[in-house]
């Protein structure tokens, strides 16, 4: 094996929770990078001779801790870093809070200071172990842009004196939701972008769960595993989605056959543990949705009122257009397509979800199984007219031809 | 990876140095490079004469045409140049921020393009 290469993987297995600690004790961003550096830099020299130490981790800690401090000393920044250096002789530097450091990482990368993008970003880079480039290839940015927001949020934390901790019993259940909604905002992120752009050899949606299988194992909270739960529960349909022609395929029509048996029963899994712990939370209760069509042998053959009365509940606790318009479209299945109607125009008051391709899609569709061609085909029209994504456009507007030119 | 740090300053601030600042920065710069090295990530590197010694060559239509310059029309003259080894552009540039004209100058990080496969069949040389 070249050097360079089993740099690469080491860095990948080890770097995030090597670097979580060095940050803790050297407290910042860069000198920890540097140091999670030269560590990896030692063990490269010096494994393939000495073997590899029992505790990796540790090892690496212990290492770039030292080097930290030398860096630091020899930048004759001591002075400012002076409080820092005390940790130096608490011991052995791997030891009690070392298990929290990814989670004091974690919550830092989601600090609600930072916006949404520059929290996926950081999340993915730190967390994930993600170079800059292959961020920025997976959002479709710019290296030379991502890596500034990158750069830009590091500052932001360390001027604003964000303390590098996980938030105490009181905070966390207010802070969770937003780590939560990092690591959903990932897998949607590479989930919805079904088409073309290979994304060199990173998945989102694999990131994404991965984040939320750590997460779980550091802080295992009902709502951790519900999203666990979700994101294996959709992501195991993955190959049934889109048709050989890569064109979408919409869950009434997919062949079930191609759904990843063994993910659903970890998905279901996970579900079972979110689901003994109360309050259940609402990506518990997607999840929950989620299980149903899991579960269920046909479109046909599924659990429609059950459904219905998940997308209630989650209507209760997050009362939102979107949520309304799916538990509409529920109704139409539970009942018929007319009492989902009725539903979807008690929401056209509202003004973002007149605005929504899906709201027009799913008036689309119901029309269509109702029988209203002309109103199908209006709305059809207004679904084209706002959607962006390449692959919804071209099922709506598969639909709609076929709307007009029938058999 | 690798990326190539350009480093640009403004020779007039060099010139306005005193021997013993310039005699420090050049110091710092070594003790700069000593540390790259060590961690693995200098590759290779050069500082360069100043701006007026640079000579530019073209090849039109056959002919070779010398010239000086480029004269100092830009505001910061190339002064030297890193080829780094980093784990991905924001090392790079964490490295890059490290080299004394940053405070002064501008470096340039620029990741190094790979050319494609030589051609099997044909000579182009």
């Amino acid at each position: 094996m070249q050097v360079h290469d089993s740099i690469e993987s080491l860095y990948r297995q080890h770097a995030p929770r090597v670097l979580a600690t060095l940050i803790r004790l050297l407290g910042d961003f860069d000198p920890a990078e540097e140091a999670l550096h030269e560590a990896f830099a030692a063990a490269v020299s010096r494994w393939p001779a000495e073997g590899a130490p029992d505790d990796p981790v540790a090892w690496l800690i212990r290492v770039g801790h030292r080097r930290g401090i030398d860096q630091i000393r020899r930048r004759q920044t001591a002075r400012q870093h002076a409080h820092l250096l005390v940790s130096e002789d608490t011991g052995d530097p791997a030891d009690a809070g070392i298990a929290d450091d990814p989670l004091r990482l974690l919550f830092t990368c989601c600090h609600p200071l930072l916006a949404i993008t520059d929290r996926v970003a950081l999340t993915l880079r730190e967390m994930a172990g993600l170079t800059t480039e292959q961020v920025a290839s997976a959002l479709l940015q710019r290296p030379a842009s991502l890596a500034q927001r990158i750069v830009r949020a590091k500052r932001r934390l360390r001027e604003a004196g964000i303390p590098y901790e996980v938030p105490d019993a009181r905070e966390l259940p207010e802070r969770l939701p937003g780590v939560l909604g990092v690591i959903y905002l990932i897998f949607n992120e590479g989930y919805s972008r079904s088409e073309g752009e290979t994304v060199v050899d990173v998945r989102l949606a694999d990131e994404a769960i991965r984040l939320a299988e750590a997460l779980t194992e550091l802080l295992p909270w009902g709502e951790a595993y519900g999203l666990l739960a979700l994101m294996l529960l959709h992501d195991a349909r993955r190959a049934a989605r889109q048709d050989a022609r890569g064109e979408l395929v919409p869950l009434e029509e997919q062949d079930r056959r191609l759904w990843d048996r063994a993910q659903i029963e970890a998905g279901m899994a996970c579900l079972e543990r979110a689901l003994a712990q109360s309050p259940t939370g609402p990506y518990t209760l997607q999840a929950s949705i989620a299980a149903v069509h899991a579960q269920a042998p046909s479109a046909a053959a599924t659990d429609w009122r059950r459904i219905v009365m998940l997308y209630e509940a989650l209507y209760r606790r997050q009362p939102t257009p979107v949520i309304a318009l799916n538990r509409a479209v529920a109704v139409a299945m539970r009942d018929s397509p007319e009492a989902g109607l009725a539903l979807l125009e008690g929401l056209a008051g509202h003004k973002p979800i007149v605005n929504f391709h899906l709201y027009h899609a799913a008036l689309a569709d119901l029309h269509r199984r109702a029988g209203h061609l002309e109103a199908a085909r209006q709305a059809y029209e207004r679904a084209l007219a706002l959607v962006v994504q390449a692959p919804e456009r071209r099922f709506l507007a598969r639909r709609l031809a076929e709307l007009e030119a029938p058999g | 990876m690798q990326y190539v740090a350009l480093v640009y300053y403004q020779e007039q601030l060099i010139n306005a140095m005193s021997e013993a600042e310039w005699h420090a920065l050049n110091q710092e710069c070594l003790a700069g490079v000593e540390r790259l090295t060590d961690a693995g990530h200098f590759v290779t590197g050069q500082a360069l004469q100043p701006v007026d010694s640079a000579t530019s060559v073209r090849l039109r239509d056959g002919e070779l045409l010398v010239s000086d310059g480029p004269f100092a029309e830009t505001k910061e003259q190339l002064a030297g140049f890193y080829l780094l080894e980093a784990h991905d552009l924001n090392e790079a540039l964490r490295l890059a921020g490290r080299i004394p004209p940053a405070r002064f100058g501008t470096i340039e990080v620029r990741p190094v393009r790979e050319l494609p496969p030589r051609d099997a069949t044909g000579d182009a040389s």
